[in-house]
C-alpha cells in the first residue's frame, strides 16, 4: 500500500440512544431486524442510519426524485416518506437485496448499457423499474416513460434506462 | 482585484515532467523492505525477503506488485463523467496492463503528489491525456529493460500485452509482478524522454470503455458522500440565513435540544454579503445522533435573524434594471471595426433582448461532507468533492491549520456540475467536528440546496446586428449583463470577467466587419458559482438564435449561412481586438487556435447525419446551432414536435463533435446524451427566482428538472475522427442544445424565444 491513497471506512455503527423510541421488528430484505426509532422517522433514514445499508439514497425527503425507492411487499415505495410506524409486516426489499449476485436481469442489462453517468439515482432507477418489470413484464416505451416518471436523474441516462429495461423485459 | 476563478485559471504545472518523479519516499521504504545483501537479479522474485508483497511506483500514478496486481491512481473525481475509468485505461493501455484486473484507487488531495486536481472546465482530458500516457509508459520501458536483460534479449524485441512482458521472436512471456524486485533496482527513465505507443496502437483508447464502478453501482456497494461511517460520529443538519449575508441576532436552542437524538447546537459564523466561494453561509447546526433527528431538531429552532441589505433584493426588479441597462454604453470588452458607422449605412437592423434565469445545479446528491477532527489538530475529510486540494486549502485556513494536517479523502460525487467545486460544505463539516471533537456529517436538505446553491447567474442580452444593401452581415453588436462569480467575494466585481465574457461572447467567430462587445453592471445578491457550460449557457442561446433568426428573415438556409460566416478556413486569436486578456480556457492561443475549418467540419457533419434540408415530415422540425465552448467543436440539431395533447416532444437530437482524439468513446457519447437532457431542462423547466433576497424555489416540485416523460427521445452523437489534441466533452454539449431547441420551436409554431425557460410556446 503505498502512501497517499484512499481508503474509504465503512463499518457499521450501532444506533444507542433508545429514550423516548420504540421499537419496531421489520422484514428487510428476508431478515427480521429490530430497530429503536422514533415513529416518524421516515423508512430511509432507518434504512441508511440505523441499518447501515447505504445503497437506498436520499435525494428530496419529499417522495419527488424517487432516489430512495425501496419495495414494501413488492410495490416501489418513496422509503424517504413513509413512517417506520406504518410499514407493520410488510416486507421491505433494498438494492442490497434485489438479488442474490447482483445478477438481477436489470442489473445485468444495467451493466451492458453502461446506464450510469455518476450513479447516484440508480439504485432507485432500478428498484422502479423492478416493480414495473413485476407488474407488467413486457412495456413498451411509453409505459417505461411513464412508469419511470417519478425518479430523477440530473446526468441525464433516462435514454440508456429505457433501453436497459426493454432489454432486462426481453431477457 | 481579479477573483482566482478555479474553472478558468487551471494551474499548468511549470514542469510537467515533476509529474513523473517518483514518491521518493515510498521509493526508498519499499527498496528497503529487500534488505541488506539481498541478492538480486537471478531469479524473477515473487515476493520480498520476508514474503511480503513489493510494491513497485514509478510514479504517482501507478504501481505495480509483485502479485501482479496493478493499481492506477484516478486523481480527479468522478462526478458522471467517467474520469475515474478514462485516465486510469490511458495508463493501462500504455502500460500493456490486463485492464479487467487493473485496479482502481482515488487519490487523496494533494496537489505536490498527483498535479491539479481541480475536476472542472472540461480539461482533465485536455491536461491528462499526455502525463497518463508517460506515465504508463515510464513502466512499461523498465519492465520491458528487466525482462530483456533476464533474457538477455533486445528490449527492442518485446513488448507489453495483458499484463506480461512479451519477446516476440520466442514467444516467451513474464508476468509484470514478477519483475518488481528488479525493476526497483532500476533507474526511472526521464518521462518526457519515452516514446509512446502509436495511437492506431491502443486497445482501449479510441474505444468503447465501460465505467470502472458500473458494477458496484447498480449493486448500491458504490460509496458516496455519505455512505462513510465512522463510529461516534454525529450527524448535523445546518439552519442557514435565508438571505445571504444574514446574521444571526439571537437564537433559542431549547425546543432543538428536547427532540430526541439531538445532542447540541453549534453557531457557524458567515462572511458577511460577499460571502466568498469557499466559506460557510451564517447558520445553526443541530448535531444529533441522526439525520432525522437533525432534521426535525432543525425545525424546532427558533433564530431572530438580523438579515441585512440583500432581504430587499427581487430578481424581477434586478431584470428590469439589467434590460434597461444594455440600453446604454456600457464597458468595451471587444471591438473591431465601428458598429455605429455601419448602422448608419441604411440596411436592414435587427434587435432584441434575450433574458435567462438563474439557474441551480440541483445534483441528486445534495452537498454533504464527513470530518474526523483528531486530538492532535490533524483532521481527515470524506466528501464528494471536484476539488479536493482547494477543500485542503479551504479546512486548513477555517481550523487555523497547516495544509498538511488536512487529509482529503473523495468519495464518488452524485453529480458535480460546478457545484461541488465549492468547499463551503467540508469547512461546515470540518469546524463542526472540532467544535464537538467527534466525527461529524454534515447533511444538506434538497430544500437547503434550492436555497443557498452558488447559482448560475440570470442574464440579460441585447444584441443589434446590421446588414448592408446586399443582405451581408456587417456590423454586432452585442450587450451582456449579469451578476459575475467575483461578486459573490467582492463588492467591486460588478462586470463578468474577462474569463466570463470569454465563454462564448468576446470569442465570436464570425466574419463580421465591425464587432462591438460591451458588458454592463450588476451586482450579486446571492452566491453566483459557474454551472456545467457556464456562461456559454446565456450567451449561445442569444448569439445563435440571433442568427438564426437573420437567415429565417432573409429567406436563407440557416446551415449554410453559419457557414458562410464563419469564412474562410482560418485560426482566430482575436488578440488585436479584445480590451483585456482572452483566456481561452487556459491554453495558450497558438496551442489551441479558435479553428473554423474544424467548426465547419462538424457543422456539415451534423447537417448531413441529421437530414437537414430534406422535406421535413410529420410535423416535426429542426433547429440549429453550433458552438464551441471549452475548445470543443459542436454543432447540434434538435427535432420537435407536438403531441396529440399538445405536448411537446423531442423526437431526435444529432451532435457532431470534435474534441480531438476521442478517448473513451461510450464515455463522449454519454455525455452529450446528458447533456442534451441537462440542457433540456435549462431550456424547458427550471428557474430559480429570489423575492426579498430568499429563493422561492424549494424542491424539485419548485424547481424542476425534466424527468424521463420529457427527455429527447433518440440521441445520436457523431464524433470526428481526428488526431488533434483531445479536448473536454463535460460541458461542450449545453450551450448549443438550447438555441437549437428554440430554433426548431420557432418552425414549429412560428414564435421566437427570446426567454428561458420557454414558458409562452407550451404550456
Amino acid at each position: 500500500m503505498t502512501a497517499g491513497f484512499s481508503e474509504f471506512y465503512y463499518i457499521k455503527v450501532p444506533y444507542q440512544k433508545t429514550d423516548a423510541m420504540e421499537k419496531y421488528r421489520l422484514s428487510v430484505n428476508g431478515n427480521m431486524q429490530e430497530v429503536s426509532a422514533p415513529e416518524d422517522m421516515p423508512l430511509l433514514w432507518v434504512i441508511r442510519d440505523l441499518l447501515s445499508l447505504k445503497g437506498t439514497k436520499f435525494g428530496c425527503g419529499q417522495a419527488l426524485c424517487g432516489a430512495c425507492t425501496v419495495h414494501v411487499d413488492g410495490v416501489a415505495t418513496r422509503s424517504c416518506s413513509l413512517p417506520v410506524s406504518a410499514v407493520g409486516d410488510r416486507k421491505i426489499t433494498t438494492i442490497e437485496g434485489l438479488s442474490a449476485n447482483g445478477d438481477h436481469p436489470l442489473q445485468k442489462a444495467w451493466q451492458e448499457h453502461v446506464v450510469p453517468q455518476c450513479g447516484y439515482c440508480q439504485t432507485g432507477q432500478l428498484m422502479n423499474a423492478a416493480a414495473l418489470l413485476n407488474e407488467n413484464p413486457h412495456p413498451s416505451e411509453t409505459e417505461i416513460e411513464e412508469a419511470m416518471a417519478g425518479n430523477l436523474c440530473r446526468c441525464g441516462t433516462y435514454n440508456r434506462i429505457k433501453d436497459a429495461i426493454l432489454t432486462a423485459s426481453k431477457s | 482585484m481579479i477573483p482566482k476563478l478555479p474553472f478558468l485559471s487551471k494551474k499548468v504545472p511549470a514542469d510537467k515532467s515533476k509529474l513523473f518523479i517518483p514518491g521518493r519516499r515510498d521509493f526508498l521504504k519499499l527498496s528497503s523492505l529487500i534488505g541488506g545483501g539481498f541478492v538480486l537479479g537471478v531469479n524473477f522474485q515473487c515476493s520480498g525477503p520476508k514474503g511480503e508483497t513489493v510494491t513497485f511506483a514509478p510514479n504517482a500514478y501507478l504501481s505495480i506488485d509483485s502479485d501482479n496486481t496493478v493499481t492506477i491512481i484516478a486523481h480527479r473525481s468522478e462526478m458522471g463523467t467517467g474520469i475515474r475509468t478514462t485516465l486510469p485505461m490511458i495508463v493501462a493501455d500504455e502500460l500493456g496492463a490486463d485492464w479487467k484486473a487493473v485496479k482502481i484507487q482515488q487519490a487523496v488531495g494533494d496537489e505536490a503528489t498527483y498535479g491539479d486536481q481541480n475536476t472542472d472546465g472540461s480539461y482533465s482530458i485536455r491536461m491528462f491525456f499526455e502525463p497518463m500516457r508517460r506515465a504508463g509508459a515510464t513502466a512499461r520501458h523498465m519492465l520491458v529493460e528487466a525482462a530483456a536483460q533476464e533474457w538477455n534479449v533486445e528490449a527492442s524485441g518485446c513488448d507489453t500485452r495483458e499484463g506480461m512482458v512479451v519477446h516476440q521472436a520466442s514467444g516467451q512471456t513474464v508476468p509484470f509482478g514478477e519483475l518488481v524486485e528488479l525493476l526497483q533496482q532500476m533507474p526511472i527513465p526521464e518521462a518526457e524522454k519515452l516514446t509512446l505507443r502509436k495511437l492506431s496502437d491502443y486497445k482501449l483508447v479510441g474505444k468503447s470503455v465501460p465505467i470502472y464502478d458500473v458494477k458496484d453501482i447498480t449493486e448500491g456497494k458504490a460509496l458516496f458522500g455519505a455512505d462513510v461511517d465512522l463510529p461516534g460520529q454525529q450527524i448535523a443538519v445546518i439552519l442557514r440565513s435565508p438571505v445571504v449575508g444574514g446574521k444571526i441576532r439571537t437564537y433559542n436552542e431549547e425546543k432543538a435540544l428536547q427532540v430526541p437524538g439531538v445532542n447540541k447546537v453549534v453557531q457557524i459564523s458567515g462572511n458577511g454579503v460577499h460571502p466568498g466561494l469557499n466559506k460557510p453561509l451564517e447558520g445553526l447546526a443541530v448535531i444529533a445522533d441522526h439525520t432525522w433527528a437533525a432534521m426535525k431538531g432543525r425545525e424546532a429552532l427558533e433564530v431572530d435573524w438580523e438579515l441585512g441589505e440583500n432581504q430587499d433584493y427581487q430578481c424581477a426588479t434586478q431584470m428590469e434594471a439589467m434590460i434597461e441597462s444594455t440600453l446604454k454604453e456600457g464597458r468595451l470588452r471587444r471591438e473591431k471595426g465601428d458598429v455605429k458607422q455601419a448602422f448608419s449605412s441604411g440596411g436592414r437592423i435587427f434587435e432584441n433582448t434575450y433574458r435567462a434565469p438563474y439557474y441551480a445545479h440541483a445534483t441528486i446528491e445534495p452537498p454533504t461532507a464527513l470530518a474526523d477532527y483528531k486530538e492532535d489538530g490533524s483532521i481527515e475529510i470524506w466528501a464528494p468533492t471536484q476539488h479536493p486540494q482547494w477543500a485542503r486549502d479551504s479546512v486548513a485556513e477555517a481550523l487555523e491549520i497547516e495544509v498538511s494536517q488536512v487529509r482529503v479523502n473523495v468519495t464518488l460525487l452524485g453529480g458535480g456540475f460546478g457545484r461541488k467545486s465549492k468547499p463551503d460544505y467540508v469547512v461546515e463539516a470540518a469546524l463542526l467536528s472540532k467544535a464537538i471533537q467527534k466525527p461529524v456529517r454534515v447533511q444538506w436538505t434538497r430544500e437547503d440546496d434550492i436555497h443557498h446553491d452558488f447559482y448560475h447567474s440570470h442574464s440579460a442580452q441585447r444584441i443589434k446586428a446590421g446588414l448592408d444593401a446586399t443582405g451581408k452581415l456587417t456590423a454586432w453588436n452585442h450587450h451582456t449583463v449579469f451578476p459575475a462569480i467575483g461578486g459573490t467575494s467582492s463588492a467591486d466585481e460588478l462586470h463578468p470577467s474577462d474569463g466570463e465574457m470569454g465563454l462564448g461572447c468576446t470569442d465570436f467567430p464570425y466574419e463580421v466587419p465591425n464587432i462591438r462587445i460591451e458588458s454592463h453592471e450588476a451586482k450579486a445578491h446571492t452566491r453566483v458559482g459557474w454551472l456545467r457550460s457556464v456562461s456559454n449557457i446565456h450567451h449561445a442561446f442569444a448569439i445563435c438564435s440571433m442568427l438564426d433568426e437573420i437567415a429565417e428573415e432573409q429567406g436563407m438556409d440557416p446551415v449554410g449561412y453559419v457557414l458562410s460566416l464563419l469564412g474562410e478556413d482560418r485560426q482566430l486569436a482575436f488578440s488585436e481586438e479584445m480590451k483585456g486578456a482572452y483566456p481561452n480556457y487556459g491554453e495558450a492561443i497558438e496551442e489551441y487556435p479558435w479553428d473554423t475549418a474544424r467548426m465547419k467540419k462538424v457543422i456539415q457533419r451534423v447537417a448531413q447525419e441529421a437530414g437537414w434540408g430534406s422535406a421535413e415530415k410529420d410535423g416535426k422540425t429542426l433547429g440549429f446551432a453550433a458552438h464551441k465552448s471549452f475548445l470543443t467543436y459542436v454543432a447540434c440539431i434538435v427535432e420537435v414536435a407536438e403531441d396529440e395533447a399538445g405536448n411537446l416532444i423531442i423526437p431526435e437530437v444529432h451532435y457532431a463533435v470534435d474534441c480531438g482524439i476521442p478517448v473513451n468513446t461510450d464515455r463522449i457519447r454519454s455525455q452529450f446524451e446528458g447533456g442534451a437532457q441537462f440542457a433540456t431542462s435549462l431550456a424547458l423547466s427550471s428557474a430559480i427566482q429570489f423575492e426579498n433576497g430568499r429563493v422561492i424555489q424549494n424542491n424539485f416540485d419548485g424547481y424542476q428538472i425534466i424527468r424521463m416523460t420529457q427527455a429527447p427521445k433518440k440521441i445520436f452523437t457523431h464524433i470526428i475522427e481526428s488526431t488533434e489534441k483531445p479536448t473536454g466533452v463535460g460541458e461542450p454539449p449545453v450551450p448549443p442544445f438550447i438555441p437549437a431547441l428554440c430554433n426548431a420551436l420557432y418552425k414549429l409554431k412560428g414564435k421566437r424565444i427570446y426567454e428561458l425557460p420557454v414558458k409562452e410556446v407550451f404550456v
